[in-house]
């Protein structure tokens, strides 16, 4: 995946220019030009998806190990949050997120113990057992959700050094920075050595083993730092988002989402990730609205629903059929074609 | 840059479709927003119950030209029961000028709501279910768990078995199992059921169903070892009709298991078939055609062919009068409301007003063509419950039968138990109790 060209070698300079005009957008213009819908509804959720999607793609897009249980660790991330904030409250929140990523990596390395001796579909089975066994552990036991007798937490008000988020723009921006930060590390740890290592394994474990990546290491670090971040997307899930946690939110239904997620936006980019959660949270939404506003009148929302659905799975079918390495490489060819002949005048 | 072009686009469609959605309406209406469920697997409850709804507002509009002259308007969006979709519709419709109320028929969308309505000031009803302590309307002023929540429900059915029983001091010594759906929702009451067991002296054991329920063989083998008298089935979606059919396979009498109220609906026993005959369940709302208001429903909604279900026969179901008696309380809170703020399109706080305020005694209900559909409500300004009354009804084998009066829970037992648990949650979030119905609204 590496063959495509990066933006910064096609437009020198420009790298910079798209990073500045960039974060310029998204933490000042979106905020303040946004609407409330736009950022509590779109943008938020995308922004969580995507760091989930980051988190997973570092285990199966670039080491190469599949898991279906990316939604026990979004759930785990989501209750050690609560938790952590509820029982040790002199804590500050971003110290919380952290931990709550750390016990998510800690449950992630346990469950991915099998992977030094399964592999593909194999494997895939062996991660389900982490989405039953989390979502059966917190319904089960009411100690994670504070004995509440629904077994529904409320959020925390999210609030660092005395600045709290409670407006969806303040939300939003919450989310982006972690987002942004989590994901600045995630391309510093793919870029060392370990990252080389993550992709020795995927492309021949055994060539990677004879030249000296220590396997049990790789695939531990893989599946802990994974799971770290996708411990932090919950966390943001649950109190930056939807302000609420219930296990059944995290069925196997979003751990096919988060892959789905990947597998649209390309395995091995972190880029993909990101345009896979545009598409899978935006795309549903505008065609929802598109549906309503053409065809409101005639059908009801169930048929229109139904239609959406149809839509969407034969678009992601067609896609994948035009472009197997997913929305990435649509999107390099597109910039190669409008950026080729412009760095080729400019020389 | 084309990714900038693309985003601005993005952002433009969104930005112009909620414009377009938010010039639509005009002075005098009125607009329900419904976060409803037409897809997914609670689609018989959804279309049901907002079925109703829409046909009684519809009613409304066509009969009375709305109420006291402001029509009443609303839109749907699909949310599948999923909280991040009720959250998304929220978002969407809550810019729509003259919301009334939000009535999402879902524990985990209206817990995502809670935050956000009290802060926009707009009602939340769930009737039915939802939150047991928001009963406690010193602390959730905007949230509204019309006529039953969950504890009464369970004290209710308590009741209910010891009707049959002759008192509640022949409870003593018989054996209950609650059966329960594996879910926070299926778990909610274990604790009000052990209070009530201690109350009463009667032996009681709980069994958990694992989502969803479509095998009980094992559950099933311990209730017939147990031996109970009675069997509470607190069940939710598939796992109603295996366990009627299980019961019938290990010889337990259909007539000794109670449903709860979400195990009443013609969609829990119909699959069933014959092993559903005899089966009692609670509702608050009686099911059948037969009460003027649903005659006047069929007369004029459907006759002018604005009914909103595409199955006539599931008139008068369950969840069709649920949709039905929930558009009364709407739209009665709607008219208290004007009685006091004018005849206008009101604001969600005016509205809130309205609910607190919702006080139907039986001859109101009568007069509202609902006599015997459902009892009476007193809502006020710290009981945002109403002590609803609850009645049992029976599968016959092809429709549901009233076996019971109006049965009121054991309200006073209750109270307590949901003050501590409302006073737990102001302290959590720093809310000020209000001391009077007069006390504005802070958050």
């Amino acid at each position: 995946m590496s063959a495509a060209p990066s933006t910064a070698q096609l437009l020198p300079g420009a790298g910079a220019f798209a990073i500045t005009v960039g974060a310029a957008v998204a933490f000042g213009a979106v905020p303040l030009l946004g609407s409330d819908y736009l950022m509590d509804a779109v943008l938020t959720p995308f922004l969580a998806l995507a760091l989930a999607a980051v988190g997973l793609n570092l285990l199966t897009g670039y080491a190469g190990q599949v898991s279906l249980g990316s939604a026990a660790f979004l759930a785990v991330g989501a209750y050690a949050t609560y938790n952590l904030h509820l029982r040790l409250p002199q804590l500050p929140l971003l110290v919380d997120l952290v931990l709550a990523g750390l016990i998510a990596a800690a449950i992630g390395i346990v469950f991915g113990l099998p992977s030094l001796r399964l592999r593909g579909f194999y494997l895939a089975v062996s991660t389900l057992a982490a989405q039953f066994f989390v979502q059966w552990a917190l319904t089960k036991f009411g100690w994670f959700s504070n004995d509440n007798p629904s077994g529904v937490i409320d959020a925390p008000v999210l609030s660092v050094a005395g600045f709290t988020f409670t407006s969806p723009a303040e939300r939003y921006v919450f989310s982006l920075s972690v987002v942004v930060v989590a994901t600045v590390l995630t391309q510093r740890l793919l870029r060392a050595q370990s990252g080389r290592n993550f992709i020795a394994v995927r492309d021949h474990e055994l060539a990677a083993k004879v030249i000296g990546v220590p396997l049990l290491r790789t695939k531990l670090l893989a599946f802990g730092a994974s799971s770290f971040l996708i411990g932090i997307a919950g966390a943001l899930w649950a109190f930056a988002y939807l302000r609420t946690v219930e296990p059944a939110g995290f069925n196997l239904d979003r751990s096919f989402q988060i892959l789905f997620i990947i597998i649209i936006g390309g395995l091995a980019s972190l880029r993909g990730a990101f345009l896979g959660a545009a598409f899978i949270v935006v795309f549903p939404l505008l065609l929802s609205r598109a549906g309503a506003a053409l065809l409101g009148g005639v059908f009801d929302s169930g048929v229109l629903e139904m239609s959406q659905r149809i839509v969407v799975g034969v678009l992601i079918i067609a896609f994948l059929i035009a472009e197997p390495r997913g929305l990435i490489a649509l999107w390099d060819r597109l910039w190669r074609a409008v950026a080729r002949p412009a760095a080729i005048r400019n020389t | 840059m084309i990714k900038s072009r693309y985003l601005r686009f993005a952002f433009a469609a969104a930005v112009a479709s909620v414009l377009a959605t938010a010039s639509a309406a005009r002075a005098d209406e009125q607009f329900f927003p419904l976060q409803s469920y037409r897809v997914g697997p609670y689609a018989a409850g959804g279309t049901g119950f907002f079925g109703g709804f829409i046909d009684y507002l519809n009613l409304i509009n066509i009969r009375d030209g709305g109420v006291n002259g402001v029509k009443l308007t609303w839109d749907e969006g699909e949310t599948q029961y999923e909280v991040e979709r009720g959250v998304e519709v929220y978002e969407r419709l809550k810019g729509r000028p003259g919301v009334a109320a939000w009535n999402p028929l879902s524990v985990g969308i209206a817990y995502a709501m809670i935050d956000r309505i009290t802060k926009d000031k707009v009602p939340l009803i769930t009737i039915n279910h939802g939150r047991t302590d928001s009963t406690d309307g010193r602390v959730f002023p905007y949230v509204f768990p019309l006529l039953l929540n969950p504890y009464s429900e369970t004290s209710g059915i308590v009741n209910y078995i010891a009707s049959r029983e002759g008192g509640v001091d022949r409870l003593k010594d018989k054996k209950i199992v609650v059966l329960y759906h594996g879910s926070p929702y299926g778990k909610e009451t274990i604790p009000i059921y052990k209070l009530l067991a201690d109350k009463y002296q009667f032996s009681l054991e709980q069994i958990e169903v694992p989502h969803p329920g479509n095998e009980q063989q094992s559950q099933w083998l311990s209730i017939r070892r147990a031996k109970p008298d009675y069997v509470v089935l607190r069940g939710w979606g598939v796992m109603n009709p295996v366990a009627l059919k299980t019961a019938q396979k290990v010889g337990f009498p259909a007539d000794h298991i109670i449903g709860n109220v979400w195990s009443n609906s013609e969609e829990d026993v119909i699959p069933a078939g014959d092993a559903a005959k005899g089966y009692i369940a609670i509702t608050t709302q009686a099911s059948g055609e037969q009460y003027p208001v649903l005659q006047e429903v069929i007369k004029t909604v459907y006759g002018a062919g604005k009914g909103n279900l595409d199955d006539k026969k599931r008139i008068g179901s369950v969840y069709h009068n649920l949709g039905i008696v929930n558009g009364i309380l709407n739209v009665e809170a709607i008219r208290i409301a004007q009685a006091k703020f004018g005849k206008r399109t009101l604001t969600g706080d005016e509205v809130r007003w309205g609910f607190e305020h919702l006080q139907l005694d039986p001859a109101r209900v009568e007069a509202l063509g609902a006599k015997d559909l459902f009892h009476s409500i007193n809502v006020t300004w710290d009981n945002h419950e109403g002590d609803g009354r609850v009645t049992f009804q029976q599968w016959d084998g092809g429709k549901w039968k009233v076996v019971s009066g109006w049965i009121a829970p054991d309200w006073a037992f209750l109270r307590p138990i949901i003050e501590k648990s409302a006073a737990a949650y102001a302290k959590e979030h720093g809310i000020k109790v209000r001391s009077s119905g007069d006390d504005p609204v802070s958050n």
